[in-house]
C-alpha cells in the first residue's frame, strides 16, 4: 500500500512535507527494484539541492542508482543510521529508512508530484 | 538460475549459516572414456589426471596454446579409463569441441548435459539434509571426492565439492528427479539460493569465475592457482610453465567501507599510476565491506599495499590482501562433525 500522506515522483522517491520541511525517501517499488541495499551516499547538510537533481547515490549488492531530489530546498539533516544500516530502507522505506530532510522548500513544487493514486496508476503503467 | 529468490543478503547468509540449494542445471558435463583417456586428457589438462583416483575428483584448467583458459573444470574419475567432467554453461559447446578435436579415434566423448541435471546443497546444514534423502552413509565422504547413492530408487552421483566455501555437495541427478529434490531440500530445511548469493559466496573464497578471472587471453599461471596447474606438459604448459612470463598475479582487495568497485575498474598505486584492473568486485555480506580481486602488476602484488581504486563514481582506497576474504568457511572441515 502506497503511503497517502505524501507525494511521489517518476523516479521513485516520495517528499512528505510538514509545515516548511519535506522528509525524503525511496519507495517499496525502488527498493524492491535494487535489491539488498548495501551503501547509501547522503547529501551534504547545507547543500542546496534543485528539484530533480542528482543529490545521492543508493548501491545494492548487484546495482547502483542515482537518487534525485523531488523538490528543492536546503539540506537540514541526513539518516546517518543508514551508513551502518542502510537495509534499513528496504525494510522500512517510509519509516525507519528516510534519507534526508529539506527546508526552504517551494510549495508549488510540491502539487507537480503524483499523489498516492497516482503513483500506483504509473506504476501499473510501467510493467 | 534467477540472479536472487528471496534476496542476494539473506541466501548468502542461508549457505554460511544453515544450508542452500542452487539450480545449476545450466552446466556441462561429458563423459570422456577409452584406452588412451589418461594420456588425452593429461594432453589437455593443467592437472595431473593419472594421479586421480577412483572415486576422487580434481580441479584444472583447458589451457590454449597460448596459456589462455578455455574453461575451468572438474574432472570425476569413475574408473579406470573413464571420467566425467563438468564445465560451465557458457563454453560447454567450446569445450566439447576443443576435446573431441583433440581426441584420438581410441577415445569417446559424451554430452551428457542434456540428460543431467545439478543442484548444489550447500552450508553447514547441508549434510543433515542430504543424508534424510539418500539411502547410503555420506559420513565418509572426502573432500573432492565422489560417490553414487540412491535418492529415491534412482542412482545419484554426489560429490563433495561446491562453489561456496562450505561444507557442501554437487548431486547429479535425472531431470525428472530434480524437482522432487529441489522441493524436499527446501522442506527440511535449505533456502533456494541464486547467482547473486553465488558469486558474493565465491567472491569472498577468492573462486575465480569464468570470464572474469580466467579467460583465453589471460596466462593460466598469473590466476596464481598452482595446485591446479601440476601437469608438465599439456597444451598451453610452453607458456604456463614459464615462470618469466609472468607478468602479473591475480589477488584480492579489501577496499574501506561499503562501497563496491566492479570488473574493468582501474587499480593505481599510491602515485596514482595505474597498476592494475579488477576482474570481480562486490559488496561481501561477510565482511561487511567491499572486497574485490583483480590483477596487478608483480612489483605491486604485495599484501597489505595500500592502493587506490578508480570507480565510475570516484576513487576509493583498499589494501591488497590474500584471499579468501572470509576465513569461516567450513568446506574443508571433519564432515561427521556436521551429521
Amino acid at each position: 500500500m502506497t503511503p497517502k500522506d505524501r507525494m511521489y515522483t517518476r523516479t521513485h522517491e516520495w517528499v512528505k512535507v510538514e509545515d516548511n520541511e519535506a522528509l525524503v525517501g525511496i519507495t517499496d517499488h525502488a527498493q524492491d527494484s535494487l535489491g539488498d541495499i548495501t551503501f547509501i551516499e547522503l547529501p551534504k547538510i547545507g547543500s542546496k539541492l534543485k528539484k530533480s537533481g542528482e543529490c545521492g547515490v543508493i548501491e545494492s549488492v548487484k546495482a547502483a542508482s542515482d537518487l534525485y531530489s523531488p523538490i528543492s530546498g536546503t539540506v537540514t539533516d541526513v539518516n546517518e543510521a543508514l551508513e551502518t544500516t542502510p537495509e534499513d530502507v528496504n525494510t522500512d522505506p517510509y519509516g525507519k529508512g528516510w534519507i534526508f530532510k529539506l527546508n526552504n522548500i517551494n510549495q508549488n513544487e510540491i502539487a507537480e508530484l503524483m499523489d498516492a493514486d497516482a503513483y500506483e496508476k504509473f506504476l501499473e503503467s510501467e510493467e | 538460475m534467477p540472479m536472487q529468490y528471496e534476496g542476494i543478503i539473506k541466501e548468502h547468509e542461508a549457505t554460511r549459516n544453515a544450508a542452500a540449494i542452487f539450480d545449476t542445471c545450466h552446466m556441462g558435463e561429458f563423459l570422456i572414456s577409452g584406452a588412451q583417456a589418461v594420456t588425452e586428457l593429461e594432453n589437455l589438462l593443467s592437472c595431473s589426471v593419472a594421479s586421480i583416483k577412483i572415486g576422487q575428483c580434481k580441479y584444472g584448467f583447458l589451457c590454449n596454446h597460448k596459456g589462455g583458459v578455455i574453461d575451468d573444470q572438474i574432472l570425476y574419475r569413475m574408473d579406470e579409463n573413464r571420467f566425467f567432467m563438468v564445465v560451465n554453461a557458457s563454453t560447454e559447446s567450446e569445450d566439447f569441441q576443443w576435446i573431441k578435436d583433440h581426441l584420438s579415434s581410441s577415445t569417446s566423448i559424451v554430452n551428457l548435459s542434456a540428460e543431467t541435471a545439478k543442484i548444489d546443497l550447500q552450508g553447514p546444514q547441508s549434510a543433515k539434509i542430504l543424508q534424510k534423502l539418500v539411502s547410503d552413509p555420506i559420513a565418509d565422504m572426502k573432500f573432492y571426492h565422489f560417490k553414487h547413492n540412491y535418492y529415491k530408487s534412482e542412482q545419484v552421483l554426489i560429490s563433495r565439492t561446491g562453489y561456496t566455501g562450505e561444507i557442501g555437495f554437487e548431486i547429479y541427478l535425472s531431470p525428472q528427479s530434480a524437482l522432487q529434490f529441489w522441493d524436499d531440500c527446501i522442506n527440511l530445511g535449505a533456502t533456494p539460493a541464486g547467482l547473486g548469493a553465488r558469486d558474493t559466496l565465491r567472491l569472498e573464497m577468492g573462486f575465480p569465475l569464468y570470464g572474469h578471472e580466467l579467460n583465453q587471453d589471460t596466462n593460466a599461471a598469473e590466476s596464481g592457482l598452482c595446485r591446479s596447474i601440476a601437469n608438465k606438459k599439456f597444451i598451453g604448459s610452453e607458456v604456463v610453465l614459464d615462470s618469466s612470463l609472468v607478468k602479473k598475479c591475480l589477488k584480492g582487495i579489501v577496499l574501506e567501507g561499503r562501497r563496491a568497485a566492479r570488473h574493468g575498474d582501474k587499480i593505481l598505486n599510491q602515485d596514482k599510476e595505474e597498476i592494475g584492473y579488477l576482474t570481480s568486485g562486490s559488496y561481501s555480506p561477510s565482511l561487511q565491506k567491499a572486497v574485490a580481486m583483480g590483477y596487478v602488476l608483480l612489483s605491486y602484488a604485495v599484501n597489505e599495499q595500500k592502493v587506490f581504486v578508480k570507480t565510475d563514481r570516484g576513487e576509493l582506497t583498499g589494501n591488497i590482501t590474500e584471499t579468501p576474504f572470509y576465513k569461516g568457511a567450513t568446506g574443508r572441515n571433519n564432515l561427521a562433525n556436521y551429521l
